[in-house]
């Protein structure tokens, strides 16, 4: 994926296309993984952020390689939205040798230091401090970069968002927050864990707003004004955009649920029809106002299909991870 | 007698636990639908003041268990995987594996902590720590690694009624193994290790997960003549140390199998141990064998080489039979 464009005051100027073919990306990228997981290609475990595109795209929108963004348990969306590229992702998840991180982390771990990308992580709620850090050594470094924090509703009950938050605020650093508020952390449902409300908690520190998050221009925009403030010093902002997920916590996760659920089948539907996922939600607007035909949409989708496969064919015939090379990369050279 | 899977053993424990004290509680991160199958059907049974979902908080999670503990209730708190006592490391090291000394023992913490440990499942290296090195040097923390569905039951009992922060691990995506539970109460008492296969040739301590390779390993060591004595220590805080030293004793040679990280496992601390007890009665030097110091890889094929398996368990005996101390 191309890395955006910048206008002539440095904004960032990202096409409605070009926003549709990357949310289009994840989303089958993920749907390919849904069928690799199921079919036992993976080594391990795949957490799916299907129906949620639009907040990593429409957030990394506004964002440069240069910027900083840490990730979750959930990161594909952020990874590939954030210019990651799929070859190597896929080449991860199947715990290939020319994987991102060489086999090393897979799909939970997947990062790319040289586009900001800070890493996916299983540790929930690692990312608010990591984020701050990395706004820190931005502000430190005075060259207009930001980083955002992506993170989930259930990640917001670790204390070290408050502390995070914190020091973002106190020292007015460029952070921007951004929760992806699905209602669902694992199975449970974040409320029935959750005193008041996040977007309260922040307010405490900074501007703080909700938006519709299967809107890519609604989040595009909210980002792109914090974004705007914290590049210009004006520190930390939160966004909150409220979406869902469709899959599972993970894939397969009736394994781990005896028989039981913690959301209603009704729920998953009404949130799949085309006005609340958020692809069909933007192609009604290509097409309404006239920026593309349906042909057009199709050719798009037919070019991300054979872009997904080749990642798939380059995993598959990209050799194992090298099992010697944990010892060798685990320290750093000594001085 | 019954066949039960070693998580569902944990299961009715708990609930006979729960049954016979009132004042248990249950809580952690999805305990309500049971991520880790041991706590399923709890909450339909004894509601949610017994047993519920927690936030995502594990540095405040474990300090309320030491409050909830101190207010006077027997507690369990699950953390799914043990490599979250890194999240939650402040009330684990500072408050409950202390406050017990520092109240001048009026602080009774009678906390159990369900967690599962250990790689083998493409998890990577943030879901597959073998963590229990880091609780034994804590202090006041006792550490369980049951390896049969029938200790589970046991050790997860004695847990319970206990007084003492105990660590109860599980092995991590191995939960599944079948085995004999005794029917009714059932306790395994603490640091009293269990002689799985008795032999003269050499000792053989494999810890938690280590077991089953390590019997794969002696079985195919008998048909080349090497008679292993394997012993499971079931408890690691605290540590049988007379039954690794009278076995050692007699055999002369021990290897000690742990799926912890070299530096500092729990194989060093047996390996010091018998060297500083049992020196005279060697005959060989102490082997080790462990994960080497790295973090356990994604990909499969980098994960199995790191995790020792029967072929090199058994070569490490082998070395030591042909060693011999003068
Ligand atoms: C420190 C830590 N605690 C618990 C877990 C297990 N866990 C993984 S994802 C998850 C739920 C996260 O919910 P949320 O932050 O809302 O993100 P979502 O999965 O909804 O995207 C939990 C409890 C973990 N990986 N790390």
């Amino acid at each position: 994926m191309a890395t955006p464009d910048t206008d002539v005051r440095g904004h960032v100027t990202v096409t409605d296309v070009d926003l549709y073919t990357r949310m289009l990306l994840i989303r089958r990228a993920e749907e390919r993984l849904i069928v690799a997981c199921a079919d036992g290609s993976l080594p391990g475990g795949v957490h799916l952020y299907i129906g949620e595109e639009a907040v990593a795209v429409g957030a990394c929108a506004v964002m440069t390689d240069r910027d900083y963004v840490t990730s979750t348990h959930r990161g594909h969306g952020h990874f590939l939205a954030k210019g990651g590229d799929i070859d190597a992702m896929f080449a991860e998840i199947w715990g290939k040798a020319t994987g991102i991180c060489k086999g090393m982390g897979g799909s939970m771990h997947v990062a790319d230091v040289s586009k900001g990308i800070l890493g996916a992580n299983g540790i929930v709620g690692a990312g608010f401090a990591i984020a701050t850090g990395a706004a820190w050594g931005a502000k430190l470094a005075g060259e207009g970069r930001v980083a955002t924090c992506f993170f989930g509703d259930g990640a917001a009950n670790q204390g070290s968002f408050s502390e995070s938050m914190n020091v973002s605020a106190a020292w007015e650093l460029p952070t921007i927050f951004v929760c992806e508020n699905n209602g669902v952390s694992e199975f449970t449902v974040t409320s029935t864990v959750t005193g008041g409300t996040l977007v309260d908690r922040a307010r405490a520190f900074m501007p703080a707003t909700v938006v519709d998050g299967n809107d890519v221009h609604a989040v595009r925009d909210a980002v792109g004004a914090a974004v705007e403030r914290a590049r210009a010093g004006g520190g930390p902002s939160y966004v909150e955009a409220t979406t869902f997920r469709i899959r599972g916590h993970l894939e397969a996760e009736q394994h781990m649920l005896g028989g039981g659920t913690y959301r209603s089948e009704d729920d998953v539907t009404a949130w799949q029809a085309d006005d609340k996922d958020p692809l069909p939600r933007l192609a009604a607007r290509l097409l309404a106002d006239g920026t593309c035909e349906r042909a057009a949409l199709d050719r798009i989708d037919a070019e991300v299909r054979a872009r997904v496969e080749a990642a798939v064919a380059y995993a598959e015939a990209s050799p194992p991870a090298d099992p010697d090379l944990a010892p060798q990369i685990m320290f750093g050279p000594t001085a | 007698m019954a066949r039960t899977r070693l998580i569902t053993a944990v299961n009715e424990a708990l609930v006979a636990e729960m049954e016979r004290d009132p004042t248990l509680i249950v809580f952690g991160e999805d305990v309500e639908l049971a991520i880790m199958g041991d706590t399923r059907g709890l909450v339909e049974r004894f509601g949610r003041d017994r047993i519920r979902n927690s936030p995502i908080c594990e540095q405040t999670l474990t300090g309320m268990a030491v409050g909830l503990a101190s207010a006077g209730f027997r507690v369990v708190l699950h953390l799914m995987f043990n490599n979250f006592i890194y999240t939650g490391m402040d009330a684990i090291g500072n408050q409950m594996a202390k406050l017990r000394l520092m109240t001048g023992g009026q602080m009774e913490l009678p906390i159990t902590v369900i967690a599962g440990y250990g790689g083998g499942n493409g998890n990577a290296a943030q879901h597959s720590d073998t963590a229990y090195p880091a609780l034994m040097n804590l202090g006041g923390i006792q550490v369980a690694v049951p390896t049969s569905s029938a200790d589970a039951k046991g050790l997860f009992t004695t847990a319970v009624r206990g007084r003492t922060p105990t660590f109860f691990l599980e092995p991590a995506g191995r939960g599944g193994d079948m085995g004999e539970v005794p029917d009714g109460e059932h306790l395994v008492p603490f640091g009293k290790a269990n002689v799985l296969r008795t032999g003269t040739d050499v000792t053989l301590v494999a810890i938690g997960t280590m077991v089953r390779p390590t019997l794969t390993a002696a079985t195919a060591l008998a048909g080349e003549g090497v008679s292993a004595e394997v012993i499971d220590p079931r408890t690691l805080v605290p540590f049988d140390e007379d039954t690794v030293l009278a076995s050692v004793a007699r055999t002369g040679r021990l290897v000690v199998v742990d799926e912890a990280r070299d530096r500092c496992s729990a194989a060093s601390q047996i390996a010091a141990v018998v060297a500083d007890r049992g020196f005279a009665t060697l005959r060989a030097p102490v082997r080790r064998v462990t994960v080497p110091d790295v973090a356990l890889p994604y990909a499969r094929n980098a994960e199995a080489v790191l995790i020792p398996g029967p072929e090199r368990i058994a070569a490490a005996v082998r070395s030591v039979m042909e060693r011999q101390l003068a």
